[in-house]
């Protein structure tokens, strides 16, 4: 028996997925025809196609669905948020203000911890951590002495705050304006919005008003 | 159905989890069906499935809304059932045929344990060779042959949810159909 074409099969399967050319099943029906077990193998290949096909409908269990919903994981707090952010953007902006002004705050009197810082101005005398307005000197401008002693023997024509030290004043000392001292976080955050506030003041009344201050 | 699926997409896609449940209820006859027909057991079906449809929850937002979401989700599927087949392989005392059923193995007896009419078990025994002869097929080939003759997708989509080239879809489907038919010779 002379063998069968080797494309013979290749037709069967065309024709299975019934992607075959009229052509092509012309050459297999013919072949199929003369050859018994080319048509055996195509019987057998019909045969295990219909048997799948006769495979019945499976349904998912019954609560599948509940089980399913019941693990997915729980709806993500960002979610929310995000979701109450859209809702409320005014609020969102001025919560979003608070906090970073309060962190700006914040950082700004932990770093300032440590070190001496005096306002710059001339003729001030520093000595390790002691600032000195010596007798005789005028000090013009505010002076803001932040973890040190001041000791003012001489005149300071405006406001003098000390944050977190001491201060002396000598018998012949003159402070024309207010003395403060300031020594724990909150107060000096109370110092900050109310120096800040009265910044914000002196825009409102325009220029000029700053340049007298200074 | 694609329309209130991609709506419903949209929803959940906001942060409205319940809008999934319709999905769900949408695709859970699919999804078990593949994968009970890929694993041959009812436990590992459900614990697959479920597992699918949490992935895709999870996932959702890299689902590409202009494609179609039954292919997606067949992949996840199919891609979940193909990794616990390939892990399930080494540990076998669960698989061993059992002596005297022919072939049938451990996890297909724990899947009928109640006792049914006669008409049932006939009916049932085919059924149950459908399934035999299905989890006998290499996994490469079962895959395409479930989507082809369980699931009756069409070859471009089976091409689609597998990522291969339509050639190789093909190719897989008649050594399927070669490997089956010379399984059930018998038959």
């Amino acid at each position: 028996m002379k063998p069968c074409p080797e494309e013979i099969v290749q037709y069967m399967h065309d024709y299975l997925d019934g992607e075959i050319t009229r052509r092509d099943e012309q050459i297999l029906k013919e072949h199929l025809e003369k050859c018994p077990a080319c048509q055996e193998h195509m019987d057998q290949l019909s045969r295990s196609v219909a048997f799948l096909k006769s495979a019945s409908h499976i349904e998912a269990p019954e609560g599948f669905s509940n089980r399913v919903m019941a693990s997915l994981p729980k709806e993500r707090q960002s979610a929310g948020v995000r979701r109450w952010f859209g809702r409320h953007p005014m609020l969102a902006a001025a919560a979003m203000f608070m906090l970073l002004a309060g962190l700006a705050l914040f950082s700004n009197f932990n770093t300032s911890d440590q070190q001496l810082a005096v306002s710059t101005q001339p003729n001030l005398v520093v000595e390790g951590n002691k600032v000195t307005v010596p007798e005789g000197e005028t000090v013009k401008g505010d002076l803001v002495v932040r973890n040190g002693e001041l000791h003012i023997e001489g005149e300071v024509e405006g406001d003098v705050t000390v944050i977190n030290g001491s201060k002396y004043m000598a018998s012949t000392a003159v402070v024309t304006g207010r003395i403060e001292e300031i020594d724990r976080a909150f107060e000096w955050l109370w110092y900050t919005i109310k120096s800040g506030v009265k910044e914000g003041l002196s825009v409102f009344e325009g220029p000029d008003a700053g340049d007298e201050e200074e | 159905m694609e329309d209130i699926v991609k709506k419903r997409i949209k929803q959940v896609l906001k942060g409205d989890q319940s809008a999934f449940e319709e999905i769900v209820s949408l695709y859970q006859n699919r999804l078990y069906q593949v994968c009970y027909r890929m694993l041959g057991n009812r436990h590992e079906a459900e614990d697959i499935a479920q597992e699918a449809f949490i992935r895709a929850y999870i996932n959702l937002h890299t689902f590409d809304q202009k494609r179609k979401f039954s292919t997606w989700l067949y992949r996840i599927a199919t891609n979940l059932c193909i990794d616990r087949i390939r892990k399930k392989k080494p540990d076998t005392f669960l698989d061993a045929p059992v002596p005297g059923t022919d072939g049938l193995d451990h996890y297909s007896s724990l899947a009928h344990d109640s006792p049914l009419p006669e008409e049932e078990v006939e009916k049932m025994e085919q059924q149950e060779r459908v399934q035999y002869e299905i989890s006998r097929l290499p996994d490469k080939y079962r895959s395409a042959i479930v989507l082809r003759y369980i699931e009756e997708l069409p070859l471009q989509e089976i091409s689609d949810i597998l990522e291969l080239p339509l050639g190789t879809v093909k190719t897989r489907i008649h050594r399927g159909r070669e490997a089956l038919r010379k399984q059930m010779k018998k038959l």
